[in-house]
């Protein structure tokens, strides 16, 4: 009896856990999917990109031999399904521009960005944390100025607090370095950078929660417990704040890793989001496939790791 | 807070004990809360229209004062103001406002919470959002102990199992790590008097504590209050009813718009009310009163002066149709209805299960149980609203359910319907002309009228509904969100009866209804009844208002039919236990 | 830019009372807005000088009575820039929301009133679009068809009408599920006349609000594109790329880079504000 009891809810999550990851997996085929028939639209012959844009004087040897290193003689599904098979084994191929294998470089860029983009989180955290639960305590003045810090902090553009931090705080005041040197000073102007408007979002919305948790009758009840007004935040309201902004976690990685693109060239910082940039702009097809999957991998394990922590955080979920 | 009484000197109460009030407080033991002359406002000091305007009362220890009164009355303001937790923008007034025999006026902040949950406990409505949902019931409980004690985490986890098995919760142990979402109604509402009364404090107040449940666990947390109050707790019982109040109060007031009308020994004021108030009250409880006895003595003129929106309706609905009550045919038969849901987890379940059930012309068909015994999916069932696993709807002797919706459209306005909810059942971007030309403008099409003659008529009609159902017509221009509940569930019936249905099928239509208002409602569905010739499906999880209302009745447990029978005899003579079970925690009033 | 991004600025104000005035941040807000339009309308009427007229003597100029925003490498007047940059931000925030708007409500619309199937597969089809975070989607759609202020502009659109999808189908299955559509199946209306009285109008309401708010940070991403040099390109008065001119000067004309973005934020903070105001007049209506 105890053992069907215990087995059914083990089964019910494996069922759970399988689901999600079965989506994920067809999401990232989609993902490469999509890429690599939207890759095709690109205009010219990717041979003669290859060589070095259509300016270039390539010889048609030339074209035919890169042509078949490629593959791009192929029929598309032949080529589509090697796509996809270099794709499984980790081979995002060569850079156009760097001639160099686009996986082993993309990774080495990948520790910088994700550094940023995990103080960046932590800091947008705590300041939103920060200001909603002050401008929840001091009535309509301090939820106004609340309220209106975290809508200029949601529309300020990266690439301009960078601009405006760097003459700040280094030209001005000369207190920072006003490009990303390596160590902890390098690192402050691009994470607040990162972070301030991540911080103006995430306040939004966990200060309409916080209200709501601190007009509802448990909060009542703790109050008619005894509990003080700080009890009553960091006991309850916090956690109850914290859920909607937990559930937008995925969101954010996005956002930090867009930010990241403008703030690594700002701060002219080695990482991904640069790589990136600069493939755009000279076209390194395979650099911005292996960027975006990378990022595209990224952003599901973010998806299902938020969703292992709302339930963690919210318990309500775990049952269902 | 206040500037005219002494500064509170803690202990010294500034009256002594005579000139009490009828409440009879034993020499010698301090009462548990004593207010004098309470004031409470919201605003500016001392601005107009006070909520609470000279209230006064006071519990003994182990004795139970109810305070009843309708929403807005005040209730739940008083409960507050005795916790210090009115609210920042309120004030409070009183000529003396102690608890525990010390007096709590011009306490600091700090002050009043090491009062709160030692000296005062409060239980409030619904468990389910009362206690975190995001935290394990034994923590919550375990905070008033952590608060006020210096006990360390295994005395205190004593101490919570302690409380947990006073208030009757059985496996504590395990209940204790659960969260209040994992409970039952009842569980959760036991484990909240358990962190109500953790530290054992002299007064409980308990603001509608059994509101949301259904009738037997009402009965057992009764139960449990008043095996509370027999161990010495002061019990401040807040609620809107007063049949419930009268199984445990010993002493009831009466609250009216802020102000205490009438108090006074509970079997006194239940049976020999004298203000006027309470008599509405009393008169507006529907249990054993008979069939057709008007709830509401104060408005017996007659409903209906016109039915001129009955005008233009296809013949063989109007009331005057002569064939109309010559022999009882069955309007509205249900056949062996199944109907399965998918729970989220995969399993499944039966939410009605072999149910049939037939409606007699001109007559009321209560179908009573309690929460998640079938009857809503059954009134939805019976709406075609949702499509039967199994049996089928017929209306008027023609199959509903079973047809496609495009040949179903042709029986529906047969049909009225009036919901629990109203307000949600009107488009919020309309005004409650709008929503009641929307339901006429139906019938004229059908009819063939066009054009501008037909825009008039409909505008008589939408008049002659409002007067049907008792509305003022300056109520026409207002969206249904700025309107009271009762007069949304007016506006739901007159739109019900805008195509002149001969059905009127209502799904708890006075559930969130206060007693009186419930009662007004009462009386206009029978007496449209009566002058309509209307046939009623009416579904509730009150027995008193079935009993009131039904000519037969159907007794719902578990997606079933466990009985079902005419009113008289089912409530004379239950047969099913369940059915006794549930006629014995009816709360009434002299049981 | 996704849903959440949005939600977020469609936040509750706390729980005051129904009020009809207009708050401070909504006046100056609306104030603002109206300059902006006058700008793009009009330049010559809030800035009589040639925005791209140089002058080589009056080079990095600091702010000044004749200067109110300085002047550039060339002697450009920033202030007249930026006043006639106002009408192609604006366009070009303005097309990429209807884009992102219009492409939304297509897929929402679909996902939200054809069936299960259907809902199925735009929902799958948006989570493989999520994937593509922010400016990811209009980083590849720039790679395939270059850089530019068109492309830019329909690469703005496209990266935010998943978002906008997911809002509207929301929506619209929130209505179509509402217990006022239930009382008009009881009442006997045909499906067709419950999606016109009742479902588009209540689902498509927030549209607008939404077109508002999206508008502010269209524009903060379409000239973070220009910025990147993906966009307008220098010496157009667009305010992104104007940002871009002044980044070599930093560290000696800060005023450069400073007044473009100031008004970029303005305006996104306008319409916040704008998109909250009239949010909240709906719902009290």
């Amino acid at each position: 009896m105890a053992e069907v009891a215990r087995v059914a809810p083990v089964a019910r999550a494996a069922r759970v856990v399988l689901a999600r990851l079965g989506g994920a997996a067809f999401v990232l085929w989609m993902v490469a999917t999509l890429t690599f028939f939207a890759v095709r639209l690109i205009p010219g012959d990717p041979a003669e990109a290859i060589l070095g844009g259509p300016g270039s004087q390539t010889s048609p040897e030339a074209l035919a031999a890169v042509r078949a290193e490629y593959g791009l003689d192929q029929p598309v599904l032949v080529q589509y399904l090697a796509q996809l098979g270099r794709l499984i084994t980790g081979d995002l191929g060569r850079s156009y521009a760097l001639n160099q294998d686009v996986a082993p470089l993309l990774i080495g860029q990948l520790g910088g960005t994700l550094l940023l983009a995990v103080l960046a989180l932590g800091v947008a955290w705590l300041l939103a944390l920060g200001l909603a639960t002050w401008s929840s305590r001091g009535g309509r003045v301090a939820w106004t100025v609340g309220s209106g810090l975290e809508i200029v902090a949601a529309a300020l553009p990266h690439f301009w607090l960078a601009t405006a931090l760097i003459v700040l705080f280094s030209v001005w005041l000369g207190w920072l370095p006003p490009i990303s040197t390596p160590g902890a000073a390098g690192l402050v102007l691009p994470v607040l950078t990162l972070a301030v408007p991540l911080a103006g979002f995430l306040g939004q919305i966990m200060r309409e929660s916080l209200l709501t948790a601190l007009e509802s009758p448990f909060v009542l009840s703790a109050r008619a417990r005894g509990e003080s007004e700080l009890g009553v935040r960091w006991v309850h309201a916090i956690r109850h704040a914290s859920l909607p902004a937990i559930s937008l976690s995925g969101w954010a990685f996005g956002s930090l890793i867009s930010g990241a693109v403008v703030v690594e060239t700002i701060f002219a910082r080695p990482g991904l989001g640069r790589t990136l940039l600069n493939a755009v702009t000279v076209r390194d097809v395979p650099v911005v496939v292996g960027a975006v999957l990378i990022v595209a991998v990224g952003y599901i394990l973010m998806t299902l790791l938020t969703d292992l922590a709302q339930r963690i955080a919210d318990p309500r979920l775990r049952a269902r | 807070m206040s500037d005219e009484t002494d500064v509170g000197v803690p202990g010294a109460a500034s009256v002594t004990g005579a000139g009490e009030g009828p409440g009879g407080v034993a020499a010698g033991v301090a009462p548990a809360v004593r207010v004098r002359n309470l004031v409470v406002g919201f605003g500016p000091k001392d601005g107009a229209d006070p909520v609470l305007n000279g209230v006064s009362f006071e519990v003994a220890p182990g004795e139970c004062l109810a305070i009843v009164g309708e929403s807005g009355s005040g209730k739940s303001v008083t409960a507050r103001s005795l916790l210090g937790l009115a609210g920042d923008n309120a004030w409070v007034r009183a000529d003396e406002l102690s608890l525990a025999g010390s007096d709590v006026q011009n306490l600091s902040e700090a002050q009043w919470r090491r009062r709160r949950g030692r000296d005062v406990g409060l239980v409030v409505q619904d468990a389910l959002v009362s206690l975190d949902p995001l935290r394990p019931v034994g923590r919550e409980i375990a905070d008033s102990l952590r608060l006020h004690t210096r006990l360390d985490a295994a005395a205190r986890h004593t101490r919570v199992l302690e409380a947990l098995e006073r208030v009757g919760l059985p496996d504590a142990g395990n209940a204790m790590r659960k969260r209040s979402g994992e409970l039952s109604g009842g569980q959760r509402q036991r484990a909240l008097i358990a962190a109500a009364i953790a530290l054992d404090p002299p007064l409980l107040i308990a603001d509608e504590p059994t509101t949301a449940l259904d009738v037997t666990v009402q009965a057992q947390i009764l139960d449990l209050l008043a095996t509370l109050k027999r161990a010495g707790t002061g019990i401040l019982l807040i609620s809107h009813d007063l049949a419930v109040v009268g199984r445990i109060a010993d002493r009831i007031a009466v609250l009216c718009d802020g102000r205490i009308v009438e108090q006074g020994p509970a079997d006194e004021v239940l049976t020999r009310p004298r203000h006027p108030v309470t008599r509405t009250m009393i008169a507006a409880i529907p249990v054993d009163k008979p069939r057709g006895l008007r709830l509401n003595p104060r408005a017996a003129e007659p409903v209906l002066p016109s039915l001129s929106y009955q005008s233009g309706v296809a013949p063989g609905s109007s009331p005057d149709d002569c064939d109309r009550d010559t022999s009882p045919t069955t309007v509205l038969e249900a056949i062996g209805l199944v109907k399965r849901f998918t729970r989220p987890d995969g399993s499944e379940q039966l939410a009605v299960d072999s149910v049939s059930f037939r409606l007699e012309r001109g007559t009321t068909l209560g179908i009573v149980g309690e929460s998640g015994s079938g009857k809503t999916t059954s009134a939805r069932l019976a709406l075609a609203l949702t499509r039967p696993d199994a049996g089928e709807v017929r209306v008027l002797g023609q199959a509903f359910s079973a047809v496609p919706e495009k040949e179903r459209r042709a029986l529906r306005p047969h049909l009225g319907a009036v919901y629990q909810d109203a307000l949600s059942s009107f488009d919020p971007r309309l005004s409650v002309e709008q929503v009641l030309r929307d339901a006429v403008a139906g019938g004229a099409r059908r009819t063939g009228r066009v054009g501008a003659s037909a825009g008039a008529a409909d505008r008589l009609r939408v008049l002659g509904l409002l007067e049907a159902v008792g509305l003022p017509q300056g109520l026409l221009g207002r969206r249904p969100l700025s309107l009271s509940g009762g007069q949304r569930q007016r506006v739901s019936i007159a739109r019900a009866l805008a195509s002149g249905p001969q059905i009127l099928i209502c799904d708890e239509p006075v559930s969130s209804l206060d007693v009186t208002v419930q009662a007004q409602v009462l009386d206009l569905l029978d007496e449209l009844q009566r002058n309509l010739g209307l046939s009623l499906l009416f579904i509730s999880h009150d027995l008193g208002v079935i009993q009131h209302v039904s000519d037969q009745v159907a007794v719902m447990l578990d997606g079933r039919i466990v009985e079902t029978g005419a009113t008289a005899r089912v409530f004379a003579a239950p047969e099913h236990p369940y059915t006794q079970a549930l006629l014995g925690a009816v709360p009434r009033i002299g049981f | 830019m996704s849903d959440l991004e949005i939600q977020a600025g469609l936040g509750r104000s706390p729980r005051t009372s129904p009020s009809h005035r207009f708050g401070v941040a909504e006046v100056l807000a609306g104030l603002f807005g109206l300059f902006l339009i006058t700008a793009a309308l009009f330049p010559a009427l809030v800035a009589p000088g040639d925005p791209l007229g140089i002058d080589p003597l009056s080079a990095f100029q600091t702010p000044s009575p004749a200067h109110w925003f300085g002047t550039d490498e060339s002697g450009r007047d920033i202030y007249t820039r930026v006043s006639h940059g106002t009408g192609s931000s604006l366009l070009i925030g303005t097309l990429a929301t209807m884009i992102g708007l219009g492409l939304g409500l297509v897929l929402g619309t679909l996902a939200g009133m054809l069936g299960p199937v259907v809902d199925f597969t735009v929902n799958r089809f948006l989570e493989v679009l999520f994937a593509f975070p922010g400016l990811l989607l209009a980083l590849l759609f720039i790679l395939i068809f270059g850089p530019g202020v068109a492309t830019a502009t329909v690469a703005v659109g496209l990266a935010t009408a998943p978002g906008y999808a997911r809002i509207i189908r929301g929506q619209l299955i929130l209505v179509r599920s509402s217990a006022f559509v239930e009382a008009a199946t009881v009442l006997g209306r045909s499906p067709g006349r419950i999606l016109v009285r009742h479902v588009l109008p209540n689902a498509l309401a927030p549209l607008f609000v939404l077109g508002t708010l999206g508008i502010g940070q269209a524009i903060v991403w379409a000239s973070a594109l220009s910025y990147l040099g993906l966009g307008a390109a220098p010496p157009a008065a667009e305010w992104g790329a104007m940002l871009a001119a002044g980044r070599t000067y930093i560290g000696s004309a800060w005023w450069m880079s400073f007044f473009p973005g100031l008004f970029i934020v303005l305006t996104a903070v306008s319409a916040t504000a704008l998109g909250r105001g009239i949010e909240r007049r709906m719902r009290h209506a």
